[in-house]
């Protein structure tokens, strides 16, 4: 084996995020990782590339134990990583790029630019690339952009290479010429680890693959030997026993009596990420959007709470034709939404729990431009108990609240509003299983009042059970309709999966 | 000041930042104190007063912009705008025949003009996204361009004691300049800590995306910080005419940017935004203003105080840092 990680704890701040991951790796074999998001595929990376410093386990490395320290430490040890968002210097020339940290020198100071070059386009020509290398890299298109990385790897004698997510930004002609450069790599016996969410690549690409989910390595299969619906069922660690051994969900589908239409979006896009969405939603409705990741469905919630314009389609609140501006109108038109990040979109770390809660209400807090305190008391104080928000006093700074609670006053934000429609994208990610579960009865408990939910949710168990009915998603379209009582994983799964092996939407066009 | 609204229970870092300034101001009067001469005399507070009142009331504006994770370099030549604006205003025919109404305009409408050149920055930053930096450093460069085209770059001396009143009157024995900025600063206390503005101005410099998500006037709110900063730049720059019963658009309110922003940061702003500290801005006014005063008080260059000034600012980012960490 070239290498060999066995065993690996890591964890963040007490929560787990590797809980005794392995993963083994031959000379010139091209391994698939995959896993949803959060299983842990990018920690291990990390680690494995001296990122992060892991907290048990084994390493070894071309027969060597390894004990990397840094990135440039893995890169010297022969371990190369092309990331998602590459790491190269777009204004600077294709040869800088390629030379970069390891220029040749003349003089022992000088940059000998010339030999840099010939280096350069001899390393491009053994991967048939021929470009005018001294050119800015970002004149070049995003697949060259990433051969010139991957070349980059090669030149500093790179006996394996990291590939996160390398055809996300390419089209199908470029997807061709990447796996090309990975032929010829495999042929020259250099590993490649290659992480993708795109399944149907795999096949044809990569020799076995190896499945995460909630940070251990669940299973190594030969390519050859599995299909999609193996995978996808590892991913989701989802066999019958083991939902009837955990238990359900405090949601229960389907138990509310459909009201009068409350909105309706039709043939709505925003752009490439969204093409064509349909939504009815019903008083009293939860309506989950399920699908794999990069399949729209965060991007048809921004649609709706009229983050992203929309460039067709139309969509009615009650019957009448709307058309938001941002977030600020959706609002007063009586929409919340529980963005999925909630770090970066969520909370404002700074400010009070207070602050943080009253923000979307804080035009119906005023008067005159005047914050009525008294009122914002009372409403945060009557928040805080309902449910049950773990904090000092309402003053404390929100950075100072575990995942779960913040996630609690995000909610409380947006319940603070009363919002008709409440859009929630991702309401329990990363938030520890009790508040899992009262987040979940709140949002039922909420509903039942006659109000409408949006429910976005990887964790398919959610969503199967959460949401009255389920629009299926794919590549930016809504493409199906599941209705509870009576929907399984399952069946979900499948959907899914019949539109990766019949119509190719899975496949990149 | 902290950005929370703590009425009953101020939090515990607040004590900390504010300390370490007042502990700087307590050093350097008890230093002046000691070494400076006649440094405990009447006539050197109102010299301060005077000059510090300036150099705070821009400071808290730039407090505000820099509360929204931005900055304005073009405050000294708005300062230089304005001051140039007012002479040629009253030294006009016009305000020659109404001197009433023509000292009236001369406060106004330099200030309406400062403000447009807010509008323009906010603008620049919150429409066009520009980065900060480069969007005000458009009138960095031209405003002060142009107050001199406006003089035909001639030093502007007058005698009009209506106007005067601004720089050199007394309230209770004590500058006129100084009670305003002690109101300015009431005012834009209470803004950012009781209204929507106001807090809507911490929201967006502590997390725009989750500001704008949650309906918050991201635009509006920033403008606003500019447009505040830029009139409060232009009162500064009149009230320096005032002084000085001059106006030289050369010197008016130059280097004025560093001052208000090391005053801005030493009372405890963040760079990265969410935190308006309008009181703390007054106490870096002071620090800097001291700082400068001992310095010259002592014999020591001009040039050299600058060196001194930089090293606090350098000192109170270092410090932020720290906290941070």
């Amino acid at each position: 084996m070239l290498l060999s990680m066995t065993g690996i704890e890591k964890s963040f701040g007490g929560v787990p995020a590797l809980r005794g991951a392995g993963i083994e790796i031959a000379p010139g074999e091209v391994h698939a990782l995959i896993g949803q998001n959060g299983a842990g595929k990018s920690t291990l990376i990390k680690i494995l590339t001296g990122v992060y410093r892991r907290d048990g386990g084994e390493i070894s490395f071309a027969g060597h134990p390894s004990e990397v320290l840094s990135p440039r430490e893995a890169q010297e040890a022969g371990i190369a990583t092309i990331y998602q968002e590459l790491n190269l210097v777009p204004l600077r020339s294709v040869t800088e790029n390629v030379v970069m940290g390891y220029e040749p020198k003349a003089f022992g100071m000088l940059i000998n630019w010339r030999e840099a070059h010939r280096r350069t386009r001899e390393i491009l020509a053994r991967f048939d690339i021929d470009i005018d290398v001294t050119a800015p890299l970002g004149s070049f298109s995003t697949a060259i952009q990433q051969l010139v990385a991957i070349a980059r790897a090669v030149s500093l004698d790179a006996q394996m290479v990291i590939m996160d997510e390398p055809t996300s930004s390419l089209d199908a002609k470029e997807v061709e010429i990447l796996f090309g450069v990975i032929r010829e790599l495999k042929s020259q016996g250099v590993a490649v680890l290659y992480v993708s969410h795109f399944l149907d690549e795999l096949f044809e690409i990569c020799d076995r693959v190896t499945v995460m989910r909630d940070g251990q390595t669940i299973t190594t299969r030969q390519l050859s030997e599995t299909t999609k619906l193996d995978m996808i069922a590892d991913m989701l660690g989802r066999n019958p026993d083991e939902v009837a051994a955990e238990g359900m969900t405090e949601f229960g589908g389907a138990a509310a009596k459909r009201g009068p239409v409350r909105l309706h979006a039709e043939g709505v896009a925003t752009g490439p990420r969204l093409k064509r969405f349909d939504l009815t939603l019903h008083e009293g409705e939860i309506v989950g959007l399920g699908g794999l990741l990069g399949s729209g469905r965060t991007e048809a919630a921004r649609a709706l709470f009229g983050v992203d314009a929309t460039q067709s389609g139309s969509i009615e609140i009650e019957g009448a034709p709307i058309r938001l501006e941002g977030p600020a109108e959706a609002i007063s038109a009586g929409m919340g939404f529980l963005a999925e990040d909630r770090k970066a979109e969520g909370i404002i770390p700074d400010m009070s729990v207070r602050e943080n809660l009253t923000l979307a209400l804080l035009p119906k807090l005023a008067s005159g431009g005047q914050i009525d305190f008294g009122r914002e008391r009372e409403i945060v104080e009557r928040f805080i108990r309902t449910l049950g928000i773990k904090t000092a006093d309402m003053d404390q700074p929100i950075r100072e609240l575990s995942g779960g609670n913040q996630q609690k006053v995000l909610l409380a934000r947006w319940l603070a509003t009363e919002p008709e429609i409440l859009i929630l994208d991702e309401p329990t990610r990363g938030v520890d299983v009790g508040a899992k579960r009262e987040i979940q009865a709140f949002v039922r408990d909420y509903v039942k009042k006659g109000f409408s939910v949006v429910l976005i949710s990887s964790e398919f168990e959610e969503i199967v059970e959460g949401a009255d009915r389920i629009i299926v998603m794919h590549e930016g379209r809504s493409v199906g309709e599941l209705t509870n009582p009576g929907v399984t994983e399952n069946m979900l799964v499948s959907a899914l999966a019949q539109h990766g092996e019949g119509g190719a939407e899975w496949t990149r066009q | 000041m902290d950005q929370t609204v703590s009425i009953e229970k101020p939090p515990a870092r607040l004590g900390s930042r504010i300390h370490g300034g007042l502990l700087a101001l307590v050093l350097l009067l008890v230093f002046n104190a000691l070494v400076t001469p006649n440094f405990l005399q009447l006539q050197t507070l109102f010299v301060n007063i005077s000059q510090v009142a300036t150099i705070a009331i821009v400071a808290m504006g730039m407090t505000l912009v820099i509360a929204t994770g931005g900055i304005d370099l073009s405050v000294g030549a708005v300062m230089a705008l304005a001051g140039a604006l007012a002479p040629l205003i009253f030294l006009s025919e016009f305000g020659v025949a109404y001197p009433a109404l023509g000292v009236a305009v001369a406060f106004i409408l330099p200030l309406i003009v400062a403000g447009f050149c807010g509008l323009f920055n906010g603008a620049m930053v919150a429409v066009l996204g520009i980065q900060p930096i480069i969007a005000t450093l458009i009138l960095f460069i031209s405003g002060r361009g142009i107050a001199q085209v406006l003089t035909n770059g001639n030093l502007q001396t007058f005698s009009n004691p209506a106007f005067s009143y601004l720089g050199t009157g007394k309230i209770l024995g004590l500058p006129f300049q100084g009670w305003l900025a002690l109101a300015i600063a009431c005012v834009l206390f209470l803004t950012i800590t009781r209204t929507t503005w106001g807090r809507y101005l911490l929201a967006v410099g502590g997390n725009e995306r989750a500001a704008f998500l949650s309906g918050g006037p991201v635009r509006r709110v920033k403008i606003g910080a500019y447009v505040i900063c830029a009139v409060l730049s232009g009162l500064a720059g009149l009230i320096v005419v005032a002084i000085n019963s001059a106006s030289d658009a050369a010197r008016n309110g130059n280097l004025m940017e560093l001052d208000a922003i090391a005053a801005a940061v030493v009372g405890g702003a963040l760079l990265q935004g969410g935190r308006a500290p309008i009181f703390g801005a007054i106490l870096g006014a002071i620090i800097i203003q001291l700082v400068k005063y001992t310095l010259l008080a002592n014999g020591v260059e001009d040039e050299v105080a600058l060196i001194a000034k930089a090293l606090i600012i350098v000192a109170a980012v270092w410090i932020q840092q720290r906290r941070k960490a």
